[in-house]
């Protein structure tokens, strides 16, 4: 049932989606109201968002009266509002903090991947096998005695010698028998392989101001969950460069400011360093990033587009973010463009402001790759 | 809990007990633990007096749960954006944990009940206790004795039919029109079922349409008309030889999608089977023609069109408007299935009160072991539970039950009883009439929520319920509680059920002010019509009618005519 089913309501629910996005035109849509629920995470009171589309009825106003039940007194108060939720005023006890729950971060991949009509992305080779794992944390009766579970056993023994009178506190001494013994044993678990890898490398030279930062933030952020959204597990490593690169955690990643010259060799040379040593591509989805303003010292321009050229083939995608600074546009976008042009796996953008970052999405992910 | 309505499968019919019938589901077994427990519990429902149709068992997990929920208890129903949005409010309230559907129960024979899968053994007892209950309620109560009883086999019916159409004229053309009658949707009359209003015969001489699928007198001044602020392309009725060709391609993209077509008369032969009214409709124009004529010269007579106040807005409108085939099935099914959930909406307290009576006595006096006792307390409770600003049904029905029982096994009823004003003689009456048990099960044969309430809500029981009428406070801020008066709390409540809450609304004339305009009259009580919502669904009904509709109503103490001319909205006072 559930397959059969799963379509069909999928379809209507799908379609009612749409219609309160706006992306079909219905006369229904002018009914919409934003309605909520109050629910509950933990200790904190949650809105959740819950658009109504109301057809119109021929029906009665709000009614003036009502019957409740309880204990009270002419002139007391009532505490909700009977008229339901969506009324802010006469609401919820004072003092109460609401959160506001927004999307779920897969509806969020998923509007994302509807407006820029991203297609899904086709995974390669056998990246994406769910490995077998034994873990030992089970108790098994037999077994090899390579195997064998000390503590158990005894204690299995003790127990069974009391429960038969032959325990004696005054000299106590524990014989197990064979039927006492016990072993370890294994369960298999499915384990997830990482199946997709996000290298994220960010010029930190001194040329990118918050501001540039900020955009590579949020540009990465978007990649992120369209990327959680397409893969079962994702992992990511992060690079930062100046004159010299060297691998950070994501809060190191977003809020360092180094400053000195630009050598992106450094960072592309780690990055094949990073995946030859843990992501062989066979078995990952490799995704390496570069935001720069591509303000390179001009004679590492060289060996960057080699090391470059040796990444390419390795990875699913290689994406290049230039931003554009107050210090105008750097030249080492354009180094890519002449030599790798028509490349299918490159892509390259520019990041000029928030609105740009809409564009780039679409030129990076909508490859399918 | 919720319960839910009846499902049969559309497949086979092998009715073996505790078989999974649904064709297309996995192998769902009904878990041989739960078996024994439903032979078990019964039995005992048998023993109490309890009457059922064949009880059917499924298992589902959440998600197949919250889909079944949405689509009202049947695994198909039409297709429409309404259906997505309740899952996502099910779905979403139950992800956020506020509410969890326990089981299902749907009006038919067999009777098919889900009970979710993640429920512990005393709640899966519990709910099918309960559903025992609704399940004799069902088969029992008066008001359902004309609901079909094989809903499942129509419903995917129905949902074929529509889909149907939506194939052959599109998703968007289906979706509004089917929006347009949903607006209209509780313009049934509740006591339809009862009275033959009509013979079958007598429909050819009092229906007429308005005209040969145009909704005009010959068609010839179509152009104006039509045309429609509401967004409608200005198509014209195809009348030949009628349209300027320059404003049939009107600048906006939008297909009228009411605009009638000449090619759409004739439906393919694959018909299935259609209700005696509808024969008429799948019928050559010259048919049509002959009624039309006949309207005319009912409009030179000027006699009153319909003889009598019609309660049953959707029925006049499938016999007398200007519809397509395809929109009269598509809205003789929406009522159809309007009827069908009819005495459901008019019974929901004792429905409910009736399964929680019966899920209580059996599990406590036969089910419980003692373990059990305070897990299924804690959730009998729960269902009892109730907000101060809403009353609960299950609460409200399982006490006026018990109540009942009460008073019919100590003789309190009847003119002496009635008539004794001694507090202390009124308690401790018994007559040890013993004629409870009798009592409750014929109440369950013979009411509705109106007339249980009205019968057996009295002033002691609001007393020890513990009833208030609550208001708004003067500043018109507060909520307050105003008095515990016993005639306004009846009276609110009783309002409150009557037409199950929905404003009582008929067509008066057809043929209004001798131009062919529908006027519907709303009979007003106390409470006002909403407003902005009145003047929509105007415009929906005059999508169907093709010409100017009126409503007249009391708004703020005065008489009011609200029109909808197709264009622009009119309000009149009238005195």
């Amino acid at each position: 049932m559930t397959l059969y089913l799963a379509k069909r309501i999928e379809r209507d629910r799908a379609r009612f989606k749409k219609i309160v996005r706006g992306a079909i035109r219905s006369g229904i849509r002018k009914y919409i109201s934003h309605g909520e629920l109050i629910g509950r995470r933990g200790k904190d009171l949650v809105s959740i968002p819950l658009p109504q589309l109301e057809i119109p009825r021929f029906r009665f106003g709000q009614a003036k009266k009502g019957v409740g039940q309880g204990d009270g007194n002419p002139g007391d108060p009532i505490a909700v509002d009977p008229n339901g939720p969506g009324q802010k005023k006469a609401g919820s006890d004072p003092g109460e903090h609401i959160l506001e729950v927004e999307l779920t971060l897969e509806e969020l991949a998923e509007i994302l991947g509807e407006e820029l009509a991203l297609p899904r992305i086709e995974p390669r080779g056998k990246k994406n096998i769910v490995t077998q794992r034994d873990k030992y944390k089970s108790i098994s009766r037999s077994g090899p005695e390579a195997l064998r579970h000390f503590k158990r056993t005894f204690r299995q023994a003790l127990r069974r010698q009391v429960i038969s009178g032959t325990y004696d506190p005054a000299e106590p001494r524990v014989w197990p028998v064979k039927e006492d013994k016990l072993y370890r044993s294994w369960k298999t678990i499915p384990e997830r392989e990482s199946n997709a890898v996000v290298i994220y490398m960010m010029d930190v030279s001194g040329s990118m101001g918050d501001e540039e930062k900020e955009l590579v933030r949020l540009t990465s952020f978007w990649i992120d969950t369209w990327l959680t959204s397409q893969y079962t597990g994702v992992e990511r490593r992060f690079i930062i460069h100046d004159a010299v690169a060297r691998e950070v955690d994501s809060e190191t990643f977003f809020h360092t400011r180094e400053s000195g010259g630009t050598r992106i060799s450094s960072a592309y040379e780690l990055c094949l360093k990073m995946i030859r040593e843990s992501f062989p591509p066979q078995d990952y989805n490799l995704y390496p990033f570069h935001f720069t303003d591509g303000d390179n010292f001009s004679d590492d321009d060289e060996q960057a587009m080699d090391s470059l050229i040796r990444i390419i083939p390795q990875a699913n995608l290689f994406c290049y973010g230039q931003i554009e600074g107050t210090y105008g546009a750097g030249h080492f976008l354009k180094r890519i463009q002449e030599k790798v042009n028509g490349e299918e796996k490159v892509r390259t953008a520019t990041l000029r402001d928030r609105e740009s970052i809409y564009d780039a999405l679409k030129t990076f992910l909508s490859t399918g790759r | 809990m919720i319960r839910r309505r009846d499902t049969v499968p559309w497949g086979p019919q092998e009715s073996k007990e505790g078989k999974n019938l649904l064709k297309h589901s996995p192998a769902q077994k009904f878990p041989s633990e739960l078996k024994r427990m439903k032979y078990e519990i019964q039995d005992h429902a048998q023993e109490f007096g309890l009457d059922f149709f064949p009880v059917i068992f499924e298992v589902l997990d959440y998600q197949e749960i919250n889909e079944i929920a949405a689509y009202s208890g049947f695994p198909q129903r039409y297709p429409h954006w309404s259906f997505g949005m309740q899952f996502e409010e099910v779905s979403k309230s139950y992800a956020y944990g506020l509410s969890k559907i326990y089981e299902m129960v749907i009006n038919n024979d067999p009777c098919y009940a889900y009970l979710l899968k993640c429920n512990n053994l005393i709640d899966q007892k519990l709910v099918m206790a309960h559903v025992y209950g609704h399940c004799d309620f069902f088969k029992n109560n008066l008001y359902f004795s004309h609901t079909s009883r094989k809903m499942m086999d129509e419903m995917a019916n129905h949902a074929t039919r529509i889909q149907r159409y939506a194939d052959r004229y599109g998703t968007q053309a289906v979706e509004a029109f089917t929006d347009c009658c949903l607006s209209l949707e509780n313009l049934i009359d509740p006591h339809a079922t009862f009275i033959k209003r009509r013979d079958q015969d007598g429909l050819a001489d009092q229906s007429s349409i308005t005209s040969s699928g145009s909704g005009h007198e010959n068609g010839s001044s179509c152009c104006d008309q039509d045309k429609t602020p509401a967004g409608n392309s200005a198509g014209c009725s195809s009348s030949p030889g009628s349209c300027p060709p320059a404003e049939a391609k009107a600048e906006t993209r939008e297909v009228d999608l009411f605009a009638d077509d000449e090619d759409d008369e004739r439906i393919p032969d694959r018909r299935l089977h259609s209700k005696g009214y509808m024969d008429r409709y799948i019928n050559p124009p010259e048919f049509l023609r002959a009624r039309a004529e006949k309207l005319k010269a009912r409009r030179r007579e000027k006699k009153r069109f319909p003889e009598t106040p019609e309660a049953d807005v959707l029925l006049f409108l499938i016999e007398n408007a200007p519809l397509k085939n395809w929109q009269r099935d598509v809205l003789s099914i929406l009522r159809e299935e309007a009827y069908y959930f009819l005495p459901q909406g008019q019974t929901k307290i004792m429905n409910e009160g009736w399964a929680t009576h019966w899920h209580s006595r059996i599990m406590t006096e036969k089910i419980l072991k003692d373990s059990e006792v305070v897990d299924y307390a804690d959730h009998h409770s729960g269902t009892l539970g109730g907000g101060r600003t809403h009353i609960n049904p299950y609460k409200l029905g399982v006490e006026l039950y018990r109540e009942i029982e009460e008073r019919w096994n100590k003789g309190r009823f009847g003119k002496e009883y009635e008539e004794c004003d001694d507090l202390r003689v009124r308690e401790n009456w018994d007559r040890k009439a013993g004629l409870g048990r009798e009592k409750i099960f014929e109440v369950r044969r013979l009411y509705n929520d109106l007339t249980f309430i009205d019968t057996f809500l009295t002033e002691d029981f609001c007393r020890k319920q513990r009833f208030f009428v609550y208001g708004q406070d003067e500043n018109q801020r507060a909520w307050v509680i105003q008095n515990r008066e016993f005639p306004q709390i009846k009276k609110i409540i009783l309002d409150s059920l009557t037409n199950m809450g929905h404003p009582i609304i008929k067509v008066m004339d057809a043929n209004f002010e001798n131009r062919g305009d529908l006027l519907l009259l709303h009979q007003h009580e106390t409470r006002d019509l909403k407003w902005d919502f009145s003047r929509d669904t105007l415009v929906n009904l005059q999508r169907l009618w093709k010409r100017p509709v009126h409503v007249e109503t009391v708004r703020e103490g005065k008489k009011v005519r609200l029109t909808f001319d197709g264009r622009e909205h009119r309000e009149k006072l009238l005195d």
